[in-house]
């Protein structure tokens, strides 16, 4: 090897796009006996061009290129570079092979400087480190057209930052294939566009570069060919200008499957949560959740879909009090009878709506008519208090704590989508996980385990947890009966809210059915119940109307018995110019002008 | 056809964790590694000098831990003193708050006992210095405890780091002490009155009280972790804090009430330790002060009993056992000062190592896979 950084070999490759660089052929790899994240997938990289993997959810994209990068083995099939066939067993043996990946979560030593993190673990150099070799790193860096300071903190350095230390660390092992696990999910538009100026160059320069990503105007962006996904199959390999992004979506997300899912129709669907503008900015300063309104109604399930990491999780946390919401609202209302409250919301139009459906009544008890009235008219009696109701109570959950919204009896229930770490104590007893939610109360000291063992025996019972005892920590019980044991807790204190994330995840068929039936039933209760999937034929049998993500915004509420699955995967990739926005309220004044 | 096993030679250890351990198991490998520690400290013992040999060291190892009554009773006294301290420590372990501190805890107990009998005896009734002496044993113990999880509770920081350094600074503050008070070169504090044990007198009497102290912490320890609200919010706290979160624990009330429960079993046991025990206070170096370094050994002890206070007992007694009849060994056999140390240390490392074989197996690479492997590259 010669000295100095070795990503800089001039051997820029005049013969590009015929012999290739990575070929994958019947790849298989199966977690346990029942996940099989790799069915037989074939795929191949051609030398100097950049390849778009695309795919929903659980697809097997980062397992299959795991496999190339020496850290998962596969269980059958041929991995051939440089038209050889070759056996990676680690990362090393990746790097031997010049193949770098770039994951999604940067793998570097925060308080060392760049440049030390990219020397670091250099097998091939000195063993005492030169002096001048931070000097001489960024001479070639710069050359290379990498705007970066080496002699920072990693700590000091932002997220596009980090990233560029990532791809100068696997270029400068002199990896001439890489691959760049959804290298977009945390950059700004703008950092998007200086990474993929980057990829172009390195393109040019000879390098095979895979990129994982579900965004398809990225793919259209930046790729030379696309090659799609679908549950752990390979489904096709096109040239990108060849194809559209309804192809795409299509190849992407399927035919659709009929499920057979009870659906019934919701019977007066009145809004319990009303979500406003609600914002929630994470950890990194990233606004995660950007904006977002609509409303749930008891009786209904509203599905929420959308690639995971699009706001999904925090969203829902927001609304339980478990994350700081930056803007926005979160009203709740309370069902009570016969108390009457004279300032509902400054929504006119919801005021509208509400007094078409007689919601409302004046201060004799005369239903009121706001039909033919102004805008100004109705701010002008709601501020009079001339509009009544006896409905509900409204509660503004924006600044209360999880423990709040539980001692103002509002009875919300979430299941949250990491079971074991929030949600449930994996080490203790089921009867123990009944009582989190109840322990408190009465005034003794000590804790009463009657009744939460009661509860635990019947939700044994009642939802066949297969289970040795009720005594058993609940990390002993397989996926599907710690979700029962999770949803029967939070449907057993006959929530008004029913909130569940990917509450089917991992569980086997029968499992989930048992999962839709409990809330369905919840649904004829007349519950809200909010549903956030991945699969999407279960939230277009399942749901009755699904509020679609990306990015953190609300790209859509439509209607699940009339939406088409592609319709939903465009959704899921690019927000629409148009949002489309379906409400019961809609359907109301369709079928008031179908009379007419 | 090339298939990928052909290049993968198998390596030569493989570690399963075992699932669902019996406990009878369990229980046998530590039993046998219990066997096997004390016949290699027979065996390093009978290296160490030529008097010894496994008759003589086991004969005395049994006389200095059980022969005589007097013995017995200072045995239990001695396993009743680690036993507290292993119960002071143990709430925070359960909520995984790694308090080292309760060398630093018990010692400022003591310091704030020693303190008062200092500044009160002669002018106080002796009940009167006792009640106060326990109350700021109580307080400064309290107060080291809480340093630190107020910290961690309001910056996070790391409270392993924060509660050893206390330790260090409540030995120099007690030395501070005695630098001050004691008389020229002693370098110790012995109080002949205003402490318990002069009301008490006999040694019999005085190791009654401490065991009967152990046993009644040791019971509402057991009925609060087990039973009351505060040890279930410990648990989730420790166990699954996103849980903790999402039911609306407060987390930083139960970390701060709970080294605040730590502290008060801390002061107790140095209080115990002043007024009972020794009738003095020591505090030099961690080997050389009133507490003699059992905080550190309490953390152990804690630890390998699995947070059971039981079980805690049962370790107890063997570190006090190992520790008494190893002094009598090398009494007899004129083997120094550290050699009881040294053999707790062997013990120490042979209970350890049971944790390792319970849970997990350990697979050879066979020979008939070598063969198989070799078969394969042709």
């Amino acid at each position: 090897m010669p000295a100095g950084p070795r990503f800089l070999s001039e051997k820029a490759r005049v013969t590009m796009g015929n012999n290739l660089a990575i070929e994958m052929i019947g790849i298989t790899k199966a977690f346990g006996t029942k996940v099989v994240a790799n069915k037989n997938v074939n795929m191949d990289l051609r030398e100097g061009e950049i390849l778009a993997l695309l795919g929903e959810n659980g697809s097997g994209k980062t397992t299959l290129m795991n496999m190339i990068a020496g850290i998962y083995a596969p269980d059958s099939g041929r991995i051939l570079v440089r038209g050889e066939e070759v056996v990676i067993k680690s990362p090393i043996d990746a790097f031997d092979h010049h193949i770098g990946m770039i994951h999604q979560h940067f793998k570097l030593v925060d308080i060392f400087t760049a440049a030390d993190n990219i020397l670091l673990g250099d097998r091939k150099g000195p063993m005492i480190l030169r002096k001048d070799r931070v000097k001489k790193l960024q001479a070639e860096v710069d050359r290379y057209g990498f705007n970066i300071d080496l002699s920072r903190k990693i700590y000091d350095m932002s997220v596009s930052e980090k990233q560029t230390v990532e791809i100068i660390k696997v270029l400068y092992r002199g990896a001439d294939i890489l691959i760049l696990d959804e290298p977009t999910a945390v950059l700004t538009p703008q950092e998007i566009d200086k990474l993929f100026s980057v990829l172009r160059r390195m393109r040019d320069e000879g390098k095979s570069i895979i990129i994982i990503t579900h965004k398809l105007n990225e793919v259209m962006a930046i790729s030379d060919r696309v090659c799609v996904l679908r549950k752990g199959e390979h489904v096709a390999t096109v040239e990108t200008a060849s194809t559209t992004e309804r192809e795409l979506t299509d190849m992407m997300v399927g035919q659709k499957i009929d499920l057979n899912i009870n659906r019934e129709e919701p019977e007066h669907p009145i809004p319990r949560l009303m979500i406003r503008d609600l914002s929630v900015v994470n950890k990194e300063g990233l606004t995660v959740v950007d904006g977002v309104s609509f409303d749930v109604c008891g009786g209904e399930i509203l599905g929420i879909a959308g690639i995971s990491g699009n706001g999904q999780k925090e969203l829902l946390e927001g609304i339980a009090g478990l994350q700081p919401k930056s803007g926005g609202d979160v009203i709740f209302r309370n069902p009570k009878e016969n108390k009457p409250v004279t300032f509902y919301h400054k929504d006119l139009k919801q005021i509208r709506a509400m007094a078409a459906r007689g919601f409302f009544h004046d201060p004799e008890g005369n239903p009121v008519d706001l039909t033919g009235k102004s805008s100004k008219e109705i701010a002008r009696l709601v501020n009079e208090e001339q509009i009544l109701f006896y409905e509900d109570e409204i509660i503004d959950l924006k600044d209360k704590s999880p423990r709040e919204i539980q001692e103002l009896g509002i009875k919300l229930s979430f299941v949250p989508e990491d079971r074991l770490n929030m949600g449930l104590v994996g080490s203790m007893s089921i009867v123990d996980n009944m009582m989190l939610r109840s322990y408190r109360k009465g005034r003794s000291m000590f804790v009463n385990r009657k009744k939460p063992k009661q509860l635990a025996d019947e939700i044994i019972h009642d939802l066949e947890v297969v289970t040795p005892s009720d005594m058993v920590p609940v990390r002993r019980l397989s996926g599907g009966n710690v979700q029962k044991v999770l949803v029967g807790r939070e449907i057993s204190s006959s929530p008004k809210v029913l909130m569940a994330a990917y509450p089917v995840r991992g569980l086997d068929i029968n499992s989930s059915y048992t999962i839709y039936n409990l809330l369905n039933a919840q649904k004829k209760r007349n519950v809200a119940v909010v549903y956030v999937g991945e699969d999407l034929d279960v939230l277009l049998a399942l749901c009755d109307r699904i509020l679609v993500l990306c990015g953190g915004r609300v790209s859509g509420i439509v209607d699940a018995r009339k939406i088409t699955k592609e319709e939903l995967g465009l959704m899921m990739t690019k927000v629409p110019d148009e949002i489309p926005v379906y409400t019961y309220d809609n359907l109301r004044e369709e079928d008031e002008a179908h009379e007419n | 056809m090339k298939t990928n096993a052909r290049h993968v030679r198998e390596p030569l250890i493989h570690l399963t964790r075992r699932m669902n351990v019996p406990t009878w198991f369990a229980w046998a490998v530590r039993v046998g590694a219990f066997a096997i520690s004390m016949l290699v400290c027979c065996l390093v013992s009978c290296l160490l000098s030529d008097k010894v040999n496994p008759g003589f060291f086991f004969k005395y190892l049994f006389e200095g831990a059980f022969g005589s009554g007097m013995l017995i009773m200072s045995l239990l006294r001695d396993t009743a003193m680690y036993l507290l301290l292993a119960l002071a420590v143990t709430p925070c372990f359960e909520m995984r708050y790694w308090n080292i501190g309760g060398e630093g805890q018990a010692m400022m107990g003591a310091l704030g006992c020693a303190l008062v009998i200092v500044l009160t005896t002669g002018r106080l009734p002796v009940w009167g210095t006792i009640v106060l002496s326990l109350a700021a044993a109580l307080l400064l113990a309290v107060l080291w405890a809480v340093i630190p999880a107020l910290f961690k509770a309001k910056w996070n920081t790391n409270e392993t780091l924060l509660t050893l350094m206390f330790n260090y600074i409540a030995i120099c503050l007690g030395g501070f002490l005695i630098k001050k008070v004691a008389p020229m070169g002693t370098g110790i504090l012995n109080f002949e009155s205003g402490t318990l044990a002069s009301l008490i007198g006999s040694d019999a009497v005085k190791s009654i009280v401490i065991i009967a102290t152990a046993v009644v912490v040791t019971v509402v320890m057991f009925v609060y972790q087990k039973y009351s609200k505060h040890g279930y919010e410990i648990s989730v706290v420790g166990q699954a804090p996103n849980t903790a979160r999402y039911i609306g624990i407060n987390t930083r009330k139960v970390i701060v009430r709970t080294l605040l429960l730590c502290g008060l079993l801390g002061g107790i046991a140095g209080f115990l330790l002043v007024s009972v025990k020794d009738a003095s206070f020591l505090s030099d170096s961690t080997a050389e002060s009133t507490v003699a370094g059992r905080g550190f050994t309490a953390v152990l002890i804690s630890w390998l009993a699995h947070f059971n206070p039981l079980a805690m007992a049962l370790t107890s007694l063997l570190v006090v056992f190992i520790t008494r009849g190893a002094n009598q060994v090398g009494n007899m056999a004129r083997l120094g000062n550290s050699y009881a140390g040294m053999m707790v240390g062997i013990f120490f490392f042979f209970i350890i190592a049971t944790e390792f074989f319970i849970n997990f197996k350990i697979r050879f690479r066979s020979h008939a896979d070598a063969i198989r492997g070799g078969e394969e590259t042709k």
